[in-house]
């Protein structure tokens, strides 16, 4: 089956649950609202035209500059059909997301990793836990305003015989370098112009 | 009167041999009986994703070499491919020849070093002795190709960084040549082996529905009897030409795996020389030059090279907004990247799908009623590198 048939397929049978859906590099990305999320999941494993059965990933991304910020991709494959989808969610921190893992089991750790770097908050999981960050970690690594470098750091003090964490202290503040062509204007040529001008 | 059950809580690792790296493991035991298993992970965990997040593409390739890094070169070439996919650029079929190759060569290196410790695990050191002389002479193709054994950083986006050595070929030829012995060697050890069987046959069987709801892939899947291998079913690079099986096996316990693993590598061996055979002679990166890097002769003449040179280092180059998924069919299963991309020269967001997180996760399921001798040996057939699960 091919993406464009596939959509078409789909729309006819999930009509309204649909908000959206698009074929971009041959992938169909069908966007859903949060409370259909679970109906949808379930009928694209369950029906037997699709029989998505297998969860391969949950992938979020973080606009912080969006008014919805955080956007959860899952990746569905089906054997039998051997085609892919793509279902997404966009919604606000402080939305708690229905948890899939009475449909997909392997959504556990997956859903837990989301969390682990997000903090975003799934309704009835079993076991939500950090998963993949330092016991005791604070922070949501992966969020756009998480530095790179992290707020700690840890080294065996031979004073007290153990490990401790301390504060990053770098030499050298990280440099994220300023890519703009400078014949469409580089942000600090426009720092610079409105400085003058403010003088 | 009921009699009170008492469990008891073990550590299985951080630092054990058996846990194939940095696995924590905790075990609820019922005299020898596991009655729960909860893996804790993450002590390998670097903010890969993160880390390429900051980097331009280029910059971002060799990160990958760092995640399973005993198949370094397949994990490149997912990424390659996404970004491929994004900028959508074709690959010199010479160059999808040397990757092939090199991902087959990836694969045997992988299944050698899986099988050989997983004897290892249940008892058994020859394999391992073996086993790890052929894995050096495969990565002394790597270091031929790259200059590094294992972190080769040797795909790129639209090719490979650079043509092989002359000999190399010839050379790869031989081995493959040589190299069906050795399977032959390792599977007298192995496969009639009282022990072995006894450690691994009926143990952590998982069945057809299992293994697909708990998202297995590769091996994993394929011995449990589901006929599915990204190499066939969503075909990619010019595997398509090429004519090779796919072993299934039955029982979907550790031994159909072990078993798996070993028809693989014949088969690899046999795609490494179909590919021998077919490679042509002709460029091995795409002529774009806003993309691939120009040779270092025409730097020294070429204005253009030069700035393009510059560009390329500095700036890398930037891919067109959207976001996609690509997989390939690694070792250990199904290894994809979701990419999204905002136009610059970095990846918004690079999220990396490993095949052993998804194994590792069913652990629980896998041990529960098992032995505690059997952990180590459901844990080696998983295949578990801790530097895809962690990432």
């Amino acid at each position: 089956m091919k993406s464009t048939d596939l959509n078409k397929l789909l729309n006819s049978e999930l009509t309204t649950k649909i908000k959206e859906s698009s074929i971009e590099n041959d992938e169909l990305l069908i966007d859903v609202e949060i409370n259909n999320l679970h109906s949808v999941l379930l009928f694209l494993k369950t029906d037997i035209k699709f029989k998505f059965k297998q969860l391969i990933d949950i992938v979020a991304v973080d606009y912080p500059n969006n008014e919805k910020r955080f956007k959860i991709y899952y990746l569905l494959l089906s054997h039998e059909n051997n085609i892919r989808i793509k279902i997404s969610i966009t919604f606000n921190i402080d939305e708690k997301i229905p948890s899939i893992t009475k449909i997909y089991p392997s959504a556990n750790w997956m859903e837990r990793e989301v969390f682990d770097m997000y903090g975003i908050k799934f309704k009835n999981h079993p076991d939500l836990r950090r998963i993949l960050t330092d016991y005791n970690f604070k922070g949501f690594p992966l969020r756009k305003d998480f530095p790179l470098t992290g707020f700690n750091e840890v080294r065996y003090s031979e004073k007290e015989k153990k490990v401790i964490y301390e504060s990053v202290k770098l030499e050298q503040n990280y440099r994220d370098f300023d890519f703009d062509s400078p014949w469409e204007g580089t942000k600090y040529l426009e720092n610079l112009k409105l400085k003058t001008k403010n003088e | 009167m009921s009699k009170q059950k008492k469990t008891m809580n073990l550590n299985f690792g951080p630092q054990h041999p058996a846990a194939h790296g940095v696995l924590r493991l905790i075990l609820e035991l019922d005299g020898e009986v596991v009655e729960k298993a909860d893996p804790h992970i993450g002590l390998l965990h670097r903010g890969t994703e993160k880390l390429i997040e900051h980097k331009t593409y280029i910059q971002a390739l060799p990160y990958f070499d760092r995640l399973d890094y005993v198949a370094p070169m397949n994990q490149e070439h997912a990424f390659a491919l996404a970004t491929e996919k994004l900028l959508k650029i074709e690959v010199p079929i010479r160059a999808q020849y040397l990757r092939v190759i090199f991902c087959e060569i990836g694969r045997i290196l992988s299944h050698l070093l899986n099988v050989t410790t997983q004897a290892l695990d249940v008892g058994a050191l020859t394999p391992s002795l073996w086993g790890f002389e052929e894995r050096e002479t495969l990565m002394t193709f790597y270091e031929r190709a790259s200059g590094s054994r294992l972190h080769a950083n040797y795909f790129r986006t639209g090719g490979v960084h650079q043509d092989i050595p002359k000999n190399l070929l010839i050379d790869i030829e031989k081995f493959c040549e040589k190299f069906p012995k050795t399977i032959d060697d390792l599977e007298n050890l192995l496969t009639d082996n009282r022990i072995f069987k006894q450690r691994n046959v009926d143990i952590g069987i998982v069945s057809k529905q299992d293994a697909i709801s708990h998202s297995f892939s590769g091996v994993m899947l394929r011995g449990s009897g589901v006929a599915w291998d990204l190499r066939k079913s969503q075909t990619y690079e010019c595997y398509e030409e090429l004519d090779f099986k796919i072993p299934i096996g039955k029982n979907g316990d550790c031994y159909d795996r072990y078993l798996c693993r070993m028809e693989e590598m014949r088969e690899s061996v046999k795609i490494i020389q179909q590919c021998l055979r077919k490679i042509p002679i002709g460029p091995i990166k795409t002529i774009d030059g806003k993309i691939s890097p120009p040779k270092k002769e025409d730097l020294k003449e070429s204005m253009e090279a030069l700035i393009h040179h510059f560009k390329l280092f500095t700036e890398g180059y930037r891919v067109p907004k959207g976001d996609v998924y690509c997989s390939v069919e690694a070792p250990k299963g199904e290894f994809g990247v979701h990419l999204t991309s905002d136009g610059s020269n970095k990846p918004y967001r690079c999220k990396i799908r490993a095949p052993g997180f998804s194994h590792l996760q069913a652990m629980d399921y896998l041990i529960r009623g098992h032995m505690l001798a059997d952990v180590p040996a459901v844990l080696g057939s998983l295949d578990i590198v801790f530097g895809e699960v962690d990432r």
